[in-house]
């Protein structure tokens, strides 16, 4: 393969989905064009990255061509039409394999289309193909995965973050301008955090739920995954708004977030008033938070007060019960939802080896088979939670957490226009480091679940690197409903950390293949 | 081993049956509880399905405000309050037939709560049953076993599922347990299931056709030595299907439960099913406390929240009720309250409303429907809604005895006629040439005839017996094919004899 640094292909893939969108418009560039250097790169990097478990590059053309021969006719498009994305495989696509990352749905073709699908082939964007994920978005490192583990760029040998390690590692390897994640308690903006990308989980029913493989339904969120907060300003305008099909969904439309963005920019956050999370790593000798990750953390809060914003801390005792909470909240909505894979209707069907071949012992075998171990390990707690007797005890206390959580955030939301913490407590670690601890690999989704439990909107931009030259994140946290804040702040933030040192992702060493 | 019983009127002299019953009614919506997938009757299987009916991975509910409709009409028409705010809860537990091995229903917060409901009994008694809640839930798909017998999982060799009904808009509604029925427990328990019936057809929320299961019943029955002891044991006779197997289910349970008590025994808490063949029950799964479904609100849909005023815009366009309805009809008709009731028993209410309505009096209304068409029925073991006959048959017909063009006998020819499908009662008489003889002349020449046969006749009716002259009559009539107007006949041998 040619270097897809210096040619003029490779070039391309360089560039945000804002530029692409820009060059497009313009006619300098087809969306063949760009669609050809995202998957020649893919084809250069991935098998060392292996951030796609699906790539169909004929389809992805065809699309691109239909792109092109609209705007040949004069159509007007949509402001992304021709720019290319990439898809977490926990969501639907008719026609294309979807896996959730799992063995147990391996050779399933969906019938439909997930809302957010429709809207991206309604605006033009052609699916370069789907990402690898932990298995049913189950943890932090993507090695969950029933095929695998994903890579981070940075460092071949460090995960990528999870559950959408996959489209995180796409985006830093420059193999998509652009992807869609899902957030059920981290999983967009902690792999966001550890390939230095930019990753939003959007208010709770901000973007439609229907099509997206379910882990828990009252706290899964799709949303954008890019390499700059505008472009996922611009991507949510696309896949966000009222879904009749998912009666979670918000009646609002998705608008004003790119304006919001490009406002930002300026980086001037004259009166807005940032609180820090004292229980978020905010306290100065944080337990559990690397060393550099804290230090960075500070440095990037005297960066926005030198932009003129007011800096207040703000304290949230309710977040040190947000982990345990989530561990009930979580495995016991998965238990229901992850029953209906039981080999009758779709995906694998595993007959017992020996004995009678009845239904119950089919969908024994098969879930057996077809679940990995952290799957059943969720299962196992969620059905316990929800047990008769143990219910109040568990999962009621849950969402009485859930409530008190809340009530936190509304609490902080009254003294701060939006609140910042690190996004993950350390950067990339080793991959298998964490595999065999199942609670040290939880603690990474410490400072972004409190966002989940309570549906408001997030953000992690890129905060510099550490002395590995690993990259480190900072979550940005706005009310629900606000997420224009929080694009507004998230692209002043990153105008700010990227002033003296230049974009992140420029310090990305090339792929080593 | 046979089942041991103790005569049905034995055991309610030395036990008190007490009664519980669910009902589950399919509501007649257009599309289904949660997608947009057509409520059909007999289409191809899995055919009237979609992501959301299958349960397919990323797909999920919407609920159908049709159906919340509905479960309030029905709520209402029950004398239930209607909940402010309700959710949706999961029911989770594995079988082929559940798509998403859960089922969405409500469990703690049901739509409608706290009601009652009079119902009628044939002799006119009438009992009240009060209704602990009306939940909505949606049904599963159905299963059909094959290569073994009689269509059982057990000894099956494979089964298929039908997803068609699954996601089809359900509303249970459970009773408390109905107390002091005594021996007439089968009866109430009948009669409430009919009750219900009338009520969901007059609501229009449901075709509540016994025969495709839109309405099933599950009867629990438990015996105590006296209306003073606590509840005995109950045990759930699932998903019977006729009013009549309501009633042979009870009684069954009543005299097997009371056999079980007497040999010392105690009865078992399980789930039982009914035979249609013999009435008899058998024991399914045994319910225990180990079974839980592990509810826990679904967190796909959002709580339930019926606007008070919208409820109260359904409240006040309820239809009439059936029991307001009969009490207005027995005045308005005039029948005595004993007709009325076997008007009812006969489920010939609506069809002599109907009649009634195309213009037919009640009075004559009620004659073809209680007497010839009842008859037709019994022989054909028709029930009357299903004879080929519509109301508007019955009225046209009668209206052709009131004006004189048919008589009686005739009437039953083209009855006849009708109910062979021979089109409506004017085309028979057509077709048939039933129409009375109204010419003079050929009744003329009939009795001429007649009379001449039988030259003595005229003279006994020209000395004033006018007995002999119903044989002129019946000469002239067979002679016509029945087609005359026997009174017309009369006049003219008369005119004859004494012209």
């Amino acid at each position: 393969m040619t270097d897809s640094t210096s040619s003029p292909t490779g070039s391309l893939t360089r560039r945000s989905a804002a530029d692409l969108a820009a060059l497009l418009r313009a006619g300098e560039v087809s969306a063949v064009e760009v669609a050809t250097a995202h998957l020649d790169r893919i084809a250069d990097v991935d098998p060392a990255v292996h951030a796609f478990l699906h790539v169909d590059g004929e389809d992805t053309l065809a699309q691109a061509r239909a792109v092109d021969a609209r705007r040949a006719a004069g159509e007007d498009l949509p402001e992304l039409a021709g720019v290319p994305i990439a898809v977490k495989d926990v969501v639907v696509t008719r026609g294309t394999p979807t896996t959730a990352g799992s063995r147990i749905l391996e050779g399933w073709l969906p019938p439909y289309d997930a809302t957010l699908v429709t809207r991206l082939r309604e605006a033009g964007l052609p699916m370069l193909g789907k990402t690898n994920m932990d298995e049913f978005a189950m943890g932090s490192s993507t090695e969950h995965s029933g095929y695998g583990p994903t890579r981070n760029p940075w460092d071949l040998d460090r995960i990528p973050g999870g559950s959408g390690g996959g489209s995180a590692a796409a985006l830093a390897a420059f193999e998509a301008p652009l992807a869609i994640g899902t957030d059920t308690g981290g999983s967009i903006r902690q792999p966001a955090a550890v390939t230095g990308t930019v990753g939003v989980k959007p208010t709770y029913g901000s973007v439609s739920r229907y099509g997206l493989v379910a882990l828990a339904s009252s706290l899964d969120q799709a949303g954008p995954c890019t390499r700059t907060v505008l472009d996922a300003a611009l991507l949510h305008e696309v896949i966000g708004g009222h879904d009749p099909l998912d009666s979670t969904s918000l009646p609002e439309p998705a608008v004003g977030y790119a304006d919001a963005a490009r406002q930002g920019l300026s980086g001037d956050l004259t009166g807005v008033r940032i609180g820090v999370v004292r229980e978020l790593g905010g306290s100065g000798d944080a337990q559990g938070y690397q060393r550099e990750v804290s230090a960075a953390f500070e440095r990037s809060v005297a960066a926005l007060t030198a932009a003129g914003a007011e800096v207040v801390e703000v304290s949230c005792p309710s977040f040190e019960a947000a982990l345990a909470a989530y561990y009930l909240i979580l495995p016991a909505e998965a238990s229901s939802n992850l029953a209906k894979f039981d080999g009758m209707r779709f995906g694998l069907r595993v007959e017992p080896a020996e004995g009678p071949v009845t239904a119950e012992r089919v969908m024994a075998a098969t879930r057996g088979a077809g679940f990995g171990s952290e799957v059943k390990r969720r299962i196992i707690l969620g059905t316990y939670a929800l047990s008769a007797g143990y219910y109040d005890a568990y999962y009621g206390s849950a969402q009485k957490v859930r409530t008190l959580i809340q009530r936190d955030f509304t609490a902080a939301f009254e003294a701060a226009d939006v609140l910042v913490s690190p996004t993950a407590p350390t950067t990339a670690f080793r991959l298998g480091e964490k595999l065999s601890d199942p609670l040290a690999m939880y603690l990474n989704d410490v400072a972004t679940i409190p966002a989940n439990l309570a549906g408001v909107p997030g953000i992690s931009v890129p905060n510099g690197l550490d002395d590995a030259g690993l990259p480190i994140g900072l979550q940005i946290l706005a009310p629900a409903r606000a997420d224009a804040r929080l694009y507004r702040v998230g692209a002043a933030a990153e105008t700010l950390l990227a002033r003296s040192e230049g974009p992140v992702l420029d310090r990305i060493p090339e792929v080593a293949r | 081993m046979s089942t041991q019983l103790v005569d049905f009127d034995d055991a309610v002299a030395r036990y008190d049956p007490v009664l519980g019953i669910e009902v589950h009614v399919e509501l007649g919506t257009a599309t289904k509880m949660f997608d947009a997938a057509p409520v059909t009757f007999g289409a191809e299987p899995n055919t009237q399905v979609t992501p959301v009916s299958l349960g397919l991975p990323g797909a999920l509910p919407s609920l159908n405000q049709t159906a919340v409709e509905y479960a309030v009409k029905i709520g209402l028409a029950l004398n239930c309050t209607i909940a402010r705010t309700c959710r949706f809860a999961r029911k989770n537990y594995f079988y082929p037939d559940l798509p998403k091995n859960f089922q969405t229903s409500q469990y703690d917060e049901p739509i409608a709560y706290d009601g009652w409901l009079d119902v009628e009994l044939a002799d006119g008694e009438v009992v009240r049953v009060e209704i602990e809640r009306a939940h909505m839930e949606e049904d599963a798909g159905k299963n059909t076993h094959v290569g073994g017998h009689d269509g059982r999982l057990q000894g099956a060799e494979y089964s298929l599922v039908d997803y068609n009904r699954a996601g089809i808009p359900l509303v249970e509604i459970v009773t408390r347990p109905i107390l002091g029925t005594g021996a007439r427990a089968p009866e109430v328990a009948a009669a409430y299931v009919r009750t219900l019936r009338d009520i969901f057809r007059t609501l229009g929320v449901s075709e509540a056709r016994m025969e495709r299961g839109n309405v099933r019943a599950d009867v629990n029955v438990s015996l105590r030595p006296s209306p003073q002891a606590p509840l005995g044991t109950r045990t759930e006779t699932k998903n019977v299907n006729s009013f009549r197997s309501v009633e042979r289910s009870v009684r069954y349970e009543v005299a097997r439960q009371a056999a079980v008590l007497d040999g010392g025994g105690r009865v078992v808490q399980e789930t039982r099913h009914f035979h249609e063949g013999d009435g008899s029950t058998s024991a399914g799964r045994v319910k225990s406390d180990a079974e839980d479904y592990r509810y826990f609100p679904e967190p796909d849909l959002v709580p339930l929240a019926p606007d008070p005023a919208w409820v109260e815009e359904v409240r006040a366009t309820l239809p009439e009720l059936p029991a307001a309805r009969r009490r207005r009809l027995v005045t308005e008709w005039g029948f005595a309250d004993a007709e009325m009731r076997d008007v009812v028993n006969a489920g010939a209410l609506d069809l002599i409303e109907a009649t009634t309505a195309a213009g037919a009096t009640p009075a004559a209304a009620r004659k073809w429907w209680m007497g010839e068409l009842s008859r037709v029925g019994a022989q054909t073991e028709t029930p009357l809604e299903d004879l080929p006959i519509t109301p508007a048959q019955v009225a046209a017909l009668q209206a052709l005895v009131d004006s004189g063009r048919v008589n009686d006998k005739l009437a039953r020819q083209v009855l006849e006629g009708v109910l062979a499908g021979e089109g409506d009662p004017e085309a028979v008489v057509a077709a048939r040439g039933l129409e009375v003889v109204s010419d003079d002349g050929p009744l003329l020449t009939a009795i001429d005839a007649a009379l001449a046969a039988q030259p003595d006749i005229a003279d006994k009716i020209r000395s004033g017996n006018l007995g002999p002259i119903g044989a002129v009559i019946g000469a002239v009539m067979k002679a016509t094919r029945g087609q005359a107007d026997a009174g017309r006949v009369r006049e003219l041998v008369l005119e004859r004899v004494n012209g």
